[in-house]
């Protein structure tokens, strides 16, 4: 595979903040790549470098093998989805789509017939002398793919474009997107703050923090094997527990019970254990269960989800999240039970803080 | 009509009946709140307006008054006149070279105006409403000063060797003042209706292959417009009508329509012409304006 985007040593300052911090990246082409972070990680920002519509402070950021730093974003086989879709308002749909086109030379003819063709591939025919205005968020999203795709972009940058849609909507637009994704065969590159969406879609997803990239990797491997407490705690809900490395097998939690635990770190570091909530069973209380992946505490609160149960089950010194999903023939426990929360050993994943 | 009684007040059950009451007060209550307008309106415009153009119908007696009989038309024929028809277009000229030379100055200042941080912004719109604090009279005469013989214009003119330039009580002096006078008025529109403007759309723009030129031409512009309309009749409309500017810049050589409507209404004494051409300027107004708002500029 050839790098679609290549990123090295990328830094953007606004005056003395350090939106994104020395970020190298390489996005294959033809995958889904999603930039994943809290909002001011410098996920946007990065996207808007690849654009062209911020130039790097310092570093080097090449489209297909092209240096594309300082290039104006008219100059720049890529296109942007943006985040309030940003369409010409003055414009009907089929104007709006054919935008690109007209700006390159393409003659009258040929940029009504492709931007036909675009309105008819996201699903909106007939609708193609409306003004923006007049169309749902789903629909304008839609115009906004078709008004970025119909130039055959090499990349196409998505910024946020889900995030003013309804939920139900948002769901079907994430499948949509990713169907589409394949059928164009080329690289998108997705900012999101919501994890789900991240993990739904993407081929590999960057989770980034204050400016630095974090972890790059698969949605698996991003949420089995988090790099970090951060990633552990953003990605998904998780319960984090403090202590130290005892050896390679064991952690010493911070009120002294030892969980097994595999890790690499070296003896006496301080870690956090990640055990994700629908990851551990809950039973009564029974003293013979494992102590190396058990823990005995009390059904505190009991969140009802419709197609789960999450438990608060509080210990000497801390809660943990229990979720359960509702199948027939669950034991159900009430608030005040004594219960035993018990997991497999490669349930846990080891972060350093 | 049922009643259902609360602790604190009688509450009526909702019924059609109620909900039209309910309306028609709401209505009367609306029409109150602007009677005052309507009023001052009607006394100080409707009226006097019918007044003018009631005597652009009558006739010019011998001594100078006017006599409210015989009513014709022939006020309004003596407009095609080649004297009068001159001055309506030159007028006109000059109307429209000063609304241009305004858009030409006041775009780019108000495009940047509208990207400045809003602290910046609005410092540099109280200077541009700065001159608005002095007579508007006074400043025409300091133009005079300015442009004068021995003023600081010639003076820089010839200091360059650039000879000495006689720009007072000419057509160029007329414009420079009305341009002056009225560039706020172009400014304010026009950066209302910038600043409005998405700046991700003009991303958008140069993401989509548009350069500089071909994003204003094909998305700032068609946004701005209603403030470019705005402005437009904003300078027009009194640039049409300029009477202190030319009297005080303009010299006797070239009189503007302003200066010989007043002429007519107090030197020739002909009253009813004078009405006839007042009533024609309003018309060209008029029809400014309505095409401004079928434009589908809501904006001012």
């Amino acid at each position: 595979m050839t790098a679609a985007v290549k990123l090295k040593g990328i830094t953007k300052k606004f005056g003395d903040v350090t939106a994104v911090d020395n970020v190298d990246l390489t996005i294959e082409d033809g995958e889904f790549f999603s930039l994943l972070g809290p909002s001011g990680c410098g996920k946007t920002t990065t996207l808007r470098m690849i654009a062209g519509l911020e130039f790097p402070t310092e570093g080097s950021l090449s489209i297909f093998g092209e240096e594309v730093g300082t290039l104006a974003p008219n100059k720049r086989s890529v296109n942007t989805v943006f985040q309030n879709y940003a369409l010409f308002p003055h414009l009907t749909v089929i104007d709006n789509v054919g935008f690109g086109l007209k700006m390159q030379g393409v003659a009258k003819k040929e940029t009504k017939e492709r931007a036909m063709e675009m309105i008819e591939l996201v699903q909106l025919a007939g609708l193609e002398t409306r003004k923006p205005s007049q169309m749902s968020g789903g629909q304008q999203q839609r115009v906004a793919l078709a008004r970025a795709l119909v130039n055959q972009p090499k990349v196409l940058l998505l910024d946020e474009p889900l995030g003013a849609l309804d939920l139900k909507l948002r769901q079907e637009m994430q499948l949509e997107l990713k169907k589409l994704q394949r059928d164009v065969g080329i690289s998108f590159v997705f900012v999101t703050h919501d994890q789900e969406e991240a993990l739904t879609m993407s081929d590999r997803i960057a989770v980034m923090h204050e400016g630095k990239l974090l972890q790059v990797a698969s949605p698996e491997e991003i949420y089995e094997s988090p790099a970090n407490r951060f990633v552990a705690d953003f990605i998904g809900r998780t319960n984090l527990l403090d202590g130290t490395t005892a050896d390679n097998e064991t952690v010493v939690l911070s009120n002294g019970t030892s969980i097994r635990a595999q890790n690499t770190f070296p003896q006496g570091t301080k870690v956090s254990i990640s055990i994700r909530p629908e990851r551990t069973k809950i039973t009564q209380r029974s003293e013979s269960s494992d102590p190396y992946s058990s823990v005995q505490g009390t059904v505190e609160t009991i969140t009802y989800l419709g197609n789960a149960r999450v438990y608060g089950v509080k210990f000497t010194w801390l809660s943990i999240e229990v979720r359960e999903e509702n199948r027939p023939g669950l034991e159900v426990f009430n608030v005040g039970d004594d219960v035993t929360v018990h997991w497999e050993y490669d349930a846990i994943s080891v972060v350093e803080d | 009509m049922r009643k259902r009684e609360s602790s604190e007040h009688v509450v009526e059950v909702a019924t059609p009946e109620f909900e039209k009451t309910a309306q028609k007060k709401e209505a009367r209550r609306g029409l109150l709140m602007a009677l005052p307008s309507y009023l001052y309106l009607i006394l100080f415009f409707v009226i006097p307006l019918a007044i003018v153009l009631i005597y652009s119908f009558a006739t010019r007696n011998r001594f100078g008054g006017t006599d409210l009989s015989g009513w014709n038309v022939e006020s309004y024929e003596r407009i095609a006149e080649p004297i009068v028809r001159t001055i309506l277009f030159r007028s006109l000229w000059l109307a429209i070279l000063t609304t241009v030379i305004c858009l030409v100055i006041a775009y780019p200042f108000a495009y940047y105006l509208s990207t400045r941080k809003p602290a910046i912004r609005n410092v540099m719109l109280v200077f541009v409403m700065i001159p608005f604090w002095t007579n508007f009279l006074v400043r025409n005469y300091a133009w005079r000063v300015i442009l004068g013989n021995d003023g600081p214009f010639t003076k820089v003119t010839e200091f360059f060797g650039l000879g000495t330039h006689e720009l007072l009580f000419s057509q160029k002096a007329v414009v420079l003042g009305l341009v002056y006078g009225y560039l706020p008025f172009m400014i304010l529109p026009l950066y209302a209706a910038i600043e409005r403007i998405d700046g991700q759309l003009l991303e958008a723009s140069r993401d989509l292959y548009g350069n500089g030129w071909q994003s204003f031409k094909n998305v700032l512009l068609p946004l701005s417009m209603p403030g470019v309309i705005a402005g437009s009749i904003l300078v027009f409309v009194p640039s049409l009508g300029a009477y202190v500017t030319p009297e005080v810049l303009g010299g006797a050589k070239t009189t503007l329509l302003g200066s010989y409507i007043v002429t007519q209404f107090l030197t020739a004494r002909n009253w009813p012409f004078g009405a006839a051409l007042s009533f024609v300027l309003m018309a060209v107004m008029l029809l400014m304006t309505i095409i401004y708002f079928r434009k589908g500029g809501r904006t001012l």
